[in-house]
């Protein structure tokens, strides 16, 4: 029988009365709802669902959100004449794409990119006004605001994508679009276009945090999981006071690598890891069509390309071909 | 107990998830240098079923050969391709024909059952020019048929109407015309394999002759204003050829730059030809007979339906698999023709991505 601790699921779920929360200073929304207990939620997380806090920015950004999302769907549902099968079988394919290049930055009609632009607009006020709330709950909770400026790091590369560089480039239509397949095919028609954009500096890098992001996050997972028999789950006990369940991660990691991180680095670690992920793809993404124009071709010309010896003879472009049929 | 049901829900979870794979094995073609990922994948059973639709027709046997017999022209009328063939070559074209285009309906498919030299019949003046286009591919467009060449079978495999053709695609039906303007995308396109991309790449490319290259020829910016949508337009057409002759990216193209061509493969110049080839057959020989065809067999918008490389590649890398088409029958290469409409220069293509 396995122990309780080896377990996918927390096994163990201690039933109290719900928790407020702590008492917050005038100025302050009071949080919203009764709270409830649910089983299910419990072996996953907290079985308490609420209060929520909602507030000024919470609201704001929910109805922005939502604005937003009527406006995609709503296009969506029209782009298949208002046919509800057909918008349910082909939602995945759907899409409102961005303005044509011909508009450059000018407001188009609305079914020329029109309703793109103002989704975008209050996509964008609803992502900012839901930062604000994060940054500001967590000083009402007298936190750090690290998961904001994490939050910010993921911003960032939307307005890039969106925003940001479309006006740098002088075209919405440079912007992806929203859809779901949509927005993968743009993906890679993008790398196309650019010359392939595995030669990106910055898109290595990104890839390098992204799945450096995830390992780190096994790595600490799996550490503190093994050492829960010894209250390891407790990290923040044990970064104040470290105790045994500390001490035997930080030696199986010095056995095993010769190197360990500590109880409270490993959180440095993995915040850095996740942030710069969108911070350097960001990057990546801005210099793109402004700065270069074909990665593979710069790649060559900073010998980042590597060349392989020939395979097939003789392959030349036929439109350079003096004289040739057409 | 609970175990097992645990572990078979999870398992049949994610076998719903592999739902939309092909299983394994398949098999996989090395193509270029080592390291470059320049690899064909095949599944044998997909390749299996390719196999049935590609077969060679059986070839017709040769004529009595007659010389100084009367040629086709002197003995029956209205004769215009074909009357410096002899009787017995003629009839025996006649016969193959049939086979090849209408082998249920038989001659009265094209001719009128009580006058054989008769132009009545629609399907006997599309005949007639679809054989000069079979000459002129066969002639003109060696770079990239090159001796193997067409017959009607190649496109037809005994139908009447070719399995594979395209029409301009039926207009957007909007209700209300302020919102979900589908910008000529974003549904499950069969031109593209079913991805989000154009569901018309042809017109742009197999009818009018708009740029293919979207991608910059310098490291840094140079003038190169392709936008991305173009961009989708070229990866549409990119994907039907994919799809159309059952290979990867990989067959034509080294992925690491798809514009390069001094690492792609051959068969990437013999595409550049079908691609012009293609524009010709559907501009000079389609097109104008859609006054010519009855309004049931053209398209939705009244278009005559046109080619693309599925009507002759129909899921194989070469129709037929390279199967030898016109050594059986010289007359369908014949230098008669040579007065054939010539191909229109395709537009000035820009020079390929140089290494700097």
């Amino acid at each position: 029988m396995a122990a309780e601790y080896q377990n996918l699921f927390t096994r163990v779920q201690v039933h109290g009365p719900s928790y407020p929360g702590v008492p917050l200073e005038r100025g302050n929304k009071e949080r919203e709802g009764p709270p409830v207990h649910i089983h299910l939620l419990g072996i996953i997380g907290d079985a308490q669902l609420g209060p929520i806090y909602l507030g000024f920015y919470g609201l704001a950004s929910i109805i922005c959100g939502l604005i937003a999302f009527e406006i995609i769907g709503l296009n969506m549902w029209a782009s298949v004449n208002w046919d509800p099968v057909q918008f349910i079988r082909q939602l995945p394919w759907l899409a409102l794409e961005p303005p044509s290049a011909s508009y450059g930055l000018h407001i188009p009609p609305l079914n020329e990119g029109g309703w793109w632009l103002m989704a975008g607009f209050f996509l964008t006020a609803s992502l900012l006004l839901w930062w604000i709330r994060m940054y500001k709950r967590a000083i009402a909770l007298g936190m750090g605001t690290h998961v904001a400026w994490a939050f910010a790091a993921a911003i960032w590369l939307y307005l890039v994508l969106g925003f940001i560089r479309p006006v740098m480039m002088g075209a919405w239509a440079e912007a992806v679009p929203f859809g779901l397949f949509p927005h993968l095919d743009w993906t890679a028609a993008f790398s196309i276009r650019y010359g392939n954009l595995f030669y990106n500096p910055f898109h290595m890098l990104s890839i390098a945090f992204l799945y450096g992001a995830t390992l780190i996050f096994a790595m600490h997972g799996a550490t503190i999981l093994a050492v829960s028999r010894f209250g390891g789950e407790r990290e923040i006990e044990q970064i104040t006071d470290r105790g045994t369940a500390s001490e035997r991660a930080a030696l199986f990691w010095r056995w095993t690598m010769g190197f360990n991180a500590t109880m409270e680095s490993i959180h440095r670690w993995g915040w850095w890891f996740a942030v710069l992920c969108p911070l350097t793809g960001g990057i990546g993404i801005l210099l793109t069509g402004t700065v270069v124009d074909n990665w593979y071709l710069w790649g060559v010309k900073h010998h980042i390309a590597p060349s392989y010896p020939a395979v097939f003879q003789n392959v030349i472009d036929p439109a350079l071909l003096q004289g040739a049929k057409p | 107990m609970k175990a097992t049901l645990r572990i078979s829900l999870v398992l049949a979870l994610a076998a719903g998830l592999l739902a939309g794979c092909e299983r394994p094995p398949v098999d996989s073609v090395q193509r270029g240098y080592r390291g470059t990922a320049m690899v064909g994948v095949y599944n044998p059973r997909t390749v299996a079923l390719q196999e049935q639709n590609n077969q060679p027709p059986a070839a017709q046997p040769p004529a009595a050969a007659i010389p100084g017999g009367p040629t086709a022209g002197q003995v029956f009328q209205n004769v215009k391709v074909l009357g410096s063939l002899g009787v017995g070559d003629f009839s025996r074209l006649m016969v193959a024909m049939t086979a090849w285009v209408a082998p249920t309906q038989g001659c009265t498919y094209c001719h009128a059952a009580d006058n054989m030299a008769s132009d009545t019949l629609y399907t006997k003046v599309v005949a007639r020019r679809m054989l000069e286009m079979t000459r002129q591919i066969n002639t003109e467009w060696k770079t990239h048929v090159v001796e193997t060449g067409v017959t009607c079978y190649t496109c037809h495999r005994g139908q009447p109407v070719p399995a594979q053709v395209w029409f301009a695609p039926t207009p957007q039906r909007q209700a209300v015309l302020t919102a979900g303007n589908d910008a000529l995308q974003n549904k499950p396109a069969p031109a593209s394999a079913l991805a989000s991309l154009p569901y018309d790449p042809y017109s742009p490319f197999l009818l009018q002759a708009n740029e293919i290259r979207v991608a910059g020829t310098t490291a840094l910016p140079a003038g190169n204003r392709n936008s991305i949508k173009k961009t989708e337009f070229t990866y549409g057409l990119m994907m039907h050829m994919s799809d159309a002759l059952g290979v990867n990216c990989t067959y034509c193209h080294n992925t690491a730059s798809f514009g390069n061509w001094s690492t792609s493969t051959p068969q990437r110049t013999t595409a550049w030809y079908g691609i012009r080839m293609t524009r010709d057959l559907n501009n000079n020989y389609l097109t104008p007979l859609t006054a010519t065809f009855p309004k049931p067999r053209l398209g939705p918008t009244g278009d005559v339906a046109k080619v693309n490389c599925a009507t002759c590649h129909q899921g194989a890398f070469k129709p037929l698999y390279g199967a030898p088409m016109v050594k059986d029958h010289p007359e369908l290469v014949a230098a008669a023709t040579v007065a054939a409409a010539p191909a229109p220069e395709p537009a000035a293509a820009p020079a390929a991505p140089k290494k700097k």
